[in-house]
């Protein structure tokens, strides 16, 4: 049995999800209510938004104030795109990233989305699924969340109507065929009054499905990291050098998908020498096997010049050494695209020079109509062709998200100005 | 990971703050790792051991002595980086003062908002480019929409609203000279998880984290502790209670809570069970005004 089947599953295991919606579709409410259902607001943070509340000429506790931000947010009305929420149950602890739904969505959600399990895409049942709801659905696939929540939110105001809920999730299901999502699971909810969150309620009887908060927990995410192939960017060499470990020399990192055994073959990318485990070390001790996402030391048998951004791979099972290949770019900065211009990109653990050779279109994430453009400005998405200086060792996104995905920097600012998934599907 | 091959929420984040530490090593030129002798630090230390060892640390400790620190704590801080061979510098207010770089209204106030200055000239001594350190994100609102890597400009300031986006785990450590990073790697943590951690790896923390007893006076809504920098005002009565310290700071603001926890596992009881919020029971300083740490952010604070 290999030791991802060995995992338990009883485990408090992290689960990082984002939640998808405009202020109006509830998603602070939401937030309040998961936090507040949950008993992780604390009883100080509970007052000063009752004071809050009050100040406002409102009655009760408006639980969306409890992810209300910074000072510099209030005085401009704006919110900075993403913050962070923590909470936890016996099951499982949770990591909610949560982003502002204005005009700055699409760049906002993506950074969410990055390191999502999950997303809970919000409908307001009054309002079924609209120009908005595509668009997260689009983003969420296009980032490639392993897991999708329809919440149906708003059910009080809608009388908890069987049809309402039955109809939206046949749209949403028909729309979501065309798109790279998988896993989705709908329902029926009312952040305000609190059915469905973490409570049934007794308005939602016809529903048979489980509450929010039990997918949450118990929603099956070991499969989320790719286990079948090794994948290892080398970060950092250790050589101690003293006089027990002179010879000592271990290349440490993180394993981003797949798994290790001593005595595997391996290989090393992109200069292609091979070789075999001697050692899995861990400060505990040495192991005979590891998987993703352990960071750990390896030591091979023999003696190759390894460096930072090298990519240990098992032999056999090597990806893709590219210098020209298509990726999804997400252009998250202010100044737009310049097409004659080298940026830097950062994969894995390796920074080379790069240029956008081609914009093939950009995609209109309301309508997925693809356009012809000559530059990218921020929150646009659009299929390009790549060239890099020195190759990179990378995976298609889709089949590997760690070693598909990178980072654009402008080397003049050091700003990072786009986010990329490479891609070599054909599709153009 | 455990040898009953669990991998658990706590491994989980262990993993991550490693990768974290690695990417500072290798991406700095002259990196540091913040030491104050708090939990918090404590559990960045083992970090950088698992992260480093069996190397040694690729970056001094240092530790930003406001001189008003428990004497528990600044003991427990020379012991922990002797145990570790590990190189510490200690950057003092008191120079800053006797440079003028930090005037104080009096000698008993609250020397925690100047520790910027203090680790600004610090930092600029030392050519630092970037600096870790063992903030959560779950302490404060404004930590909580701040990167893991956090960009500094030429004046230390943080700028919530131009700050880079930070995607997957593919991190931007990019700095021109007289910038630099902070570095959060313990960012996703919970008060909690790291209590568990401490228990987990088996810890040694200052002894004021656990119950004893102290001379306290009950001023606003807190407890101050009785020490050289405070003392009864007119009206006030000292009083001998039994309490810990969930943080430690600059003894002149940090606020004890009552408790009975003895040890660890008391503590991870009543830290689980506990209906206020770290900052909100033991800092003077956070509850100034709503923004408070975000203002003092602004400024080069951590």
């Amino acid at each position: 049995m290999s030791l991802i089947e060995k995992i338990s599953l009883d485990q408090t295991e992290l689960l990082r999800f984002i939640t998808a919606g405009s202020v109006d579709d509830g998603k602070s409410t939401l937030i309040g209510r998961l936090l507040h259902d949950s008993k992780s607001i604390f009883e100080d943070q509970l007052s000063s938004i009752t004071k809050t509340t009050q100040k406002r000429g409102m009655q009760g506790v408006d639980l969306s104030l409890l992810t209300d931000g910074l000072q510099a947010e209030r005085e401009q009305g704006i919110t900075i795109d993403v913050a962070y929420r923590y909470f936890a149950t016996p099951k499982r602890k949770f990591i909610i990233a949560d982003t502002p739904g204005h005009e700055q969505y699409t760049r906002n959600m993506v950074t969410g989305a990055s390191t999502a399990n999950l997303a809970i895409i919000l409908i307001d049942a009054r309002k079924g699924v609209l120009t908005q709801s595509r668009r997260h659905s689009y983003l969420a696939s296009l980032v490639g969340i392993p897991h999708i929540i329809v919440a149906v939110n708003k059910m009080d105001l809608v009388d908890y109507s069987q049809k309402v809920f039955d109809d939206i999730c046949k749209d949403f299901a028909a729309f979501a065929d065309g798109l790279n999502l998988h896993n989705i699971e709908y329902i029926p909810m009312s952040a305000l009054v609190g059915d469905m969150v973490v409570e049934r309620g007794d308005q939602l009887d016809w529903y048979q499905g489980t509450t929010l908060i039990d997918l949450l927990e118990n929603i099956e995410i070991k499969h989320d990291v790719n286990h079948d192939n090794f994948r290892y960017p080398v970060q950092w060499v250790c050589r101690p050098q003293t006089k027990e470990l002179h010879d000592f020399r271990g290349y440490m990192g993180r394993i981003e998908s797949g798994s290790i055994r001593v005595g595997d073959d391996v290989t090393l990318l992109p200069l292609g020498l091979t070789s075999r485990i001697k050692e899995i070390v861990m400060y505990e001790g040495s192991v005979e096997e590891a998987i993703a996402p352990q960071s750990v030391t390896l030591t091979i048998e023999d003696h190759l010049d390894i460096s930072r951004g090298d990519l240990l791979v098992k032999t056999g099972d090597a990806p893709q050494v590219a210098q020209a290949f298509n990726a999804m770019l997400c252009w998250l900065a202010e100044q737009p695209l310049d097409p004659s211009r080298k940026y830097l990109i950062k994969h894995t653990t390796r920074v080379v020079k790069a240029i956008v050779s081609q914009i093939n279109y950009r995609v209109d994430v309301n309508t997925m109509n693809h356009e012809r453009v000559d530059t990218l400005k921020m929150n646009d998405i659009a299929h390009v062709a790549v060239k890099v200086q020195q190759p990179l060792v990378c995976d298609d996104y889709a089949q590997n998200r760690a070693t598909g995905c990178f980072i654009m920097i402008d080397e003049s600012s050091n700003n990072t100005v786009a986010a990329g998934m490479i891609s070599f599907s054909e599709e153009v | 990971m455990s040898s009953n091959h669990r991998f658990t929420h706590l491994d989980a984040l262990e993993s991550e703050a490693i990768h974290i530490m690695r990417e500072v090593a290798a991406e700095c030129a002259n990196p540091v790792l913040l030491f104050s002798g708090g939990k918090d630090s404590i559990v960045m230390l083992r970090l950088a051991e698992k992260a480093f060892r069996p190397g040694r640390f690729p970056f001094p400790l240092m530790h930003i002595d406001t001189e008003h620190n428990f004497p528990e704590v600044i003991a427990f801080r020379d012991h922990r980086a002797e145990e570790l061979g590990e190189r510490l510098i200690v950057a003092s207010m008191e120079d800053s003062i006797k440079k003028g770089r930090v005037v104080l209204r009096s000698e008993n106030q609250s020397r925690n908002a100047f520790q910027s200055v203090t680790l600004l000239d610090a930092i600029a001594e030392h050519g630092f480019d970037a600096c870790m350190g063992g903030a959560r994100r779950d302490e404060e609102k404004a930590r909580a929409k701040e990167r893991i890597f956090s960009f500094r400009d030429e004046f230390g300031q943080w700028d919530p609203k131009n700050q880079r986006p930070e995607l997957w785990d593919v991190y931007n450590a990019r700095t021109h000279p007289g910038e630099n990073i902070r570095v959060f790697p313990i960012s996703n943590w919970t008060e909690l998880d790291v209590w568990e951690y401490i228990s987990r790896e088996n810890l040694e923390v200052p002894e004021i984290y656990f119950a004893h007893s102290r001379e306290v006076i009950r001023r606003d809504s807190g407890l101050l502790p009785v020490s050289h920098l405070v003392q009864p005002q007119a009206g006030e009565q000292a009083e001998k209670i039994t309490v810990r310290f969930r943080t430690v700071g600059d003894m002149s603001c940090t606020c004890p809570v009552e408790s009975d926890a003895a040890n660890i596992d008391d503590i991870i009881a009543e830290t689980a069970m506990t209906r206020i919020t770290e900052r909100g029971a033991t800092r003077m300083d956070d509850q100034t005004s709503d923004a408070s740490m975000e203002l003092r952010k602004k400024e080069g604070y951590f």
